[in-house]
């Protein structure tokens, strides 16, 4: 009698359990597209913010002191200490390699045009292929200086091909696939690069074409690395020499700028690594704002479709007073009305959460493919979450007028005097 | 009502035509208000879910508008994001602050900075600066700062520049051009960048030691991209003989962010607000279909069509502008809530969302009730008093 009970309900009234249920539905599709995006938002904003450039600088540790106005360096080359480039693919290796989007190696060489004109030749990676173990991987400039633009090609790392910066060809009156001589040796342009700093008055070439201008095979004077990092906190601040072996194991396994920088540093013989703070200390803030904006939005909406979904189920069940006073006309009890009521909730419950599960997974991939270009997963253990979720607010929302309406006189409700 | 008798005088039928007139209108508004108190219960779930919605709707809108520019005053911690520099290195003209400053508004910083590379007492060449210590704190908030200078002769280090010139802090001697300074440093400054390995000393300091002026003015123009564009046209109209130049790094990386944000944020909102409506409109057409005996009862005692709509339509428009109001209300607070947990400053309440929400929740209202009524306007009224 019961099962009939409920399925006839079903059956009989469509409508009102379609719009009780489209409600149903439409709440739990927005309850898991928000939870989804909101827990996604932090790596993907943090990918966003990659666009700032590199966070973290690898220095030799016995350097002697910089000598730059205006990202210009007055150093002499025959100054200072050199990394080894033969080092660099270790960064690899690092705890936190996963968390490495890129770096670039960077070696100033001063050298000659043909006209005996001073110019600077920046040597670096453009997107060089290397290789770690068993590990292939790209880096370079292209991933670590995103606002770079070439006009023209970008050159290929092993060849004579460069960039020459827009300042610079203006003033020699170069353009893309003119040959340039420099230090004696021909190169060819292969682009314009506009940076808005002091590249545009240098020439960007592979490493070992400025290694060999300065003949120092294997030098490297800096590394930019661009690292997703977590935000800094308390933990992250504290000096790793002052902490017991169980603190830095967390620490040393937390990806803050600090222990990345750490593990740089034991991955590159003698050098030193910082962060950049403007960058890594900037990006920290903007990362925690962006992720509390959308999770207390989340929370918001999923407010809303809390109470949404309880007002939906309160009109529905309030317009089945006339059912309740013929029911309990019949003798049923209290809890026997109320049991019908709750199993039809619950049914309702659990398939408009699985439709709205399937909707929301949907949205969520819609977003992150239009906007970040990238999937957001979904987490399976979303799935009995929001169903508990879904059941346990149409409930809620249910109980009072389940309560009202089993409460209310049967002679009254079959009067008809509501 | 709609059958007057004909033969009558014609000062009679003004009468009557006057008298059903009157009790006519009141009779709509009691209707209305009856409806409403008589109710509660209904009436109040109906309004529950609009209220939520227009709540939610309001925030949205509210948090859209200003959570830019909350984040934006967030980006400008990156620090400036226009440069001015004197062309091929040379100085800037005497006045030329003072013309920036006049150029922008009042939210931008202006910083002047001017460099020479000097010798220390061994010989070393370091890289001195002269610059405004209370502008820069303003702009480069990321600057790791022991204790910022405070008075003449005084003197922040870069933390690379201090191991290598300056032990534990004692006073040091500079030399530029054969003028030599005694220097006492205040503080070490740490950034992980060029200026770890300066020694940056007041603007009044520097001019008096070497004789040169700026060379270089760092700006953190406030505003949306436009409005940065238009601020660097005016500074580089400003001042001609200086190279004004966007930070691209900075320009770029801000608008790729904020960018992806706003499109998250737009796509929340309107997943959000859409739902709210639609749930609003579930509810409220069950709500106007139960009421079908209401609706039989007024047909039945000869209502026309078009009191019947209409009693229906300002039924739900009066519940769409209550709900509205408290509903903006409510979602102000929200805003204000997420704004003061997440940013810590308020999200302003803006009056500009309300007419778009009264609208908005005006026309699910009235969507929910025309679409029961024209079902049932197909079904006679016998019927539906029956029960069937």
């Amino acid at each position: 009698m019961f099962v009939r009970l409920v399925y006839e309900s079903f059956r009989r009234q469509k409508r009102r359990k379609l719009l009780a249920g489209v409600a149903i539905t439409l709440g739990v599709a927005v309850a898991t597209a928000m939870i989804a995006v909101a827990t996604d938002i932090g790596d993907k904003i943090n990918r966003e913010l990659r666009s700032y450039g590199a966070n973290l600088l690898v220095t030799p540790q016995e350097d002697s002191l910089d000598v730059e106005i205006g990202g210009v360096n007055l150093k002499p080359p025959s100054d200072g200490a050199y990394l080894s480039e033969a080092d660099l693919p270790k960064i690899r290796g690092t705890f936190w390699h996963h968390n490495i989007v890129g770096f670039s190696p960077m070696l100033p060489a001063n050298a000659k045009l043909a006209d005996g004109k001073d110019v600077t030749v920046l040597g670096t990676y453009f997107s060089k292929l290397l290789r770690f173990g068993k590990d292939d991987f790209q880096t370079g400039v292209r991933i670590t200086h995103p606002w770079w633009k070439v006009q023209g090609e970008w050159p290929v790392d092993a060849s004579e091909q460069v960039l020459i910066g827009e300042r610079l060809a203006a003033k020699l009156n170069k353009k893309p696939g003119d040959g340039l001589e420099i230090a004696g040796r021909a190169l060819t342009v292969s682009g314009i690069v506009s940076t808005g700093s002091a590249e545009d008055d240098e020439v960007v070439a592979p490493i070992a074409v400025a290694q060999q201008i300065l003949g120092k095979p294997d030098a490297v004077r800096r590394v930019y690395v661009s690292a997703l990092t977590k935000p800094e906190d308390a933990l992250a601040r504290r000096d790793p020499k002052t902490m017991n072996q169980e603190m830095f194991d967390r620490w040393y396994c937390s990806p803050y700028v600090q222990s990345i920088a750490f593990q740089l540093q034991e991955a590159i013989s003698h050098s030193h690594a910082e962060q950049i703070r403007q960058v890594a200390q900037n990006e920290g803030t903007v990362l925690s704002r962006i992720k509390g904006l959308m999770l207390l939005i989340t929370l918001a909406a999923l407010f809303a479709s809390a109470l949404a979904v309880s007002a939906a189920m309160a009109t529905a069940i309030f317009e089945r007073r006339r059912e309740v006073g013929l029911m309990k006309a019949l003798g049923a009890g209290n809890a026997a009305v109320a049991a019908v009521f709750f199993a039809e909730a619950t049914l309702l419950a659990l398939f408009g959460g699985v439709i709205g599960f399937a909707g929301g997974a949907f949205l969520a991939r819609l977003i992150g493919r239009s906007i970040f270009a990238a999937q957001i997963s979904i987490q399976p253990v979303l799935f009995p979450v929001i169903l508990a979720l879904a059941v346990l607010v149409t409930f809620a929302g249910s109980a009072a007028a389940i309560r009202r309406a089993v409460r209310f006189d049967p002679v009254f409700a079959l009067r008809g005097d509501a | 009502m709609s059958s007057r008798p004909s033969q009558l005088a014609p000062e009679i039928t003004q009468v009557a035509a006057k008298r059903a007139q009157a009790p006519h209108q009141s009779m709509f508004l009691r209707m209305l208000l009856r409806a409403a108190v008589l109710r509660r219960g209904r009436a109040a779930s109906a309004l529950l879910a609009m209220v939520v919605a227009a709540a939610v709707a309001t925030a949205m809108m509210n948090l859209y508008v200003d959570v830019q520019a909350k984040l934006r005053s967030e980006f400008r911690n990156y620090g400036a994001n226009i440069v001015i520099a004197g062309k091929d290195g040379a100085s800037l003209p005497a006045n030329a602050l003072a013309t920036v400053e006049s150029a922008l508004g009042e939210k931008s910083v202006a910083v002047p900075f001017a460099y020479v590379v000097a010798r220390t007492a061994d010989g070393q060449s370091v890289v001195v600066a002269g610059t405004d210590f209370s502008r820069v704190q303003k702009l480069n908030r990321w600057w790791s700062v022991s204790q910022w200078p405070s008075g003449t002769g005084q003197a922040l280090v870069g933390a690379r520049a201090a191991t290598a010139i300056s032990h534990s802090n004692k006073p040091f001697s500079i030399s530029f051009q054969g003028k030599t300074i005694q220097v006492t440093p205040a503080g070490t400054l740490s950034t992980g960048a060029a200026e770890d390995s300066r020694v940056y000393l007041d603007m009044a300091d520097f001019v008096a030691w070497t004789g040169i002026q700026p060379s270089t003015i760092e700006v953190a123009a406030s505003g949306k991209a436009e409005e940065v564009d238009a601020a660097l046209k005016r500074l580089g109209e400003a001042i001609p003989e200086a190279e004004v130049r966007p930070v691209r790094q900075i320009v770029e990386g801000e608008a790729r962010v904020l960018n992806k944000t706003r499109a998250t944020l737009l796509a929340a909102a309107v997943l959000i607000v859409l739902t709210a409506a639609l749930c609003v409109l579930a509810t409220l057409i069950g709500w106007v279909f139960d009421r079908r005996r209401d609706f039989a009862i007024m047909k039945a005692l000869g209502a026309s069509e078009k009191l019947v709509n209409g009693f229906f339509a300002a039924e739900a428009a009066a519940l769409g502008v209550a709900g509205a109001l408290i509903g903006y209300l409510i979602g102000i607070g929200v805003a204000a809530w997420i704004g003061r947990v997440n940013f810590h400053a308020p999200v302003v309440p803006r009056l500009s969302v309300l007419p778009w929400v009264i609208a908005g929740s005006v026309l699910v209202a009235l969507i929910s009730a025309v679409v029961p009524i024209g079902l049932l306007r197909r079904v006679q009224p016998a019927m539906i008093l029956r029960g069937e």
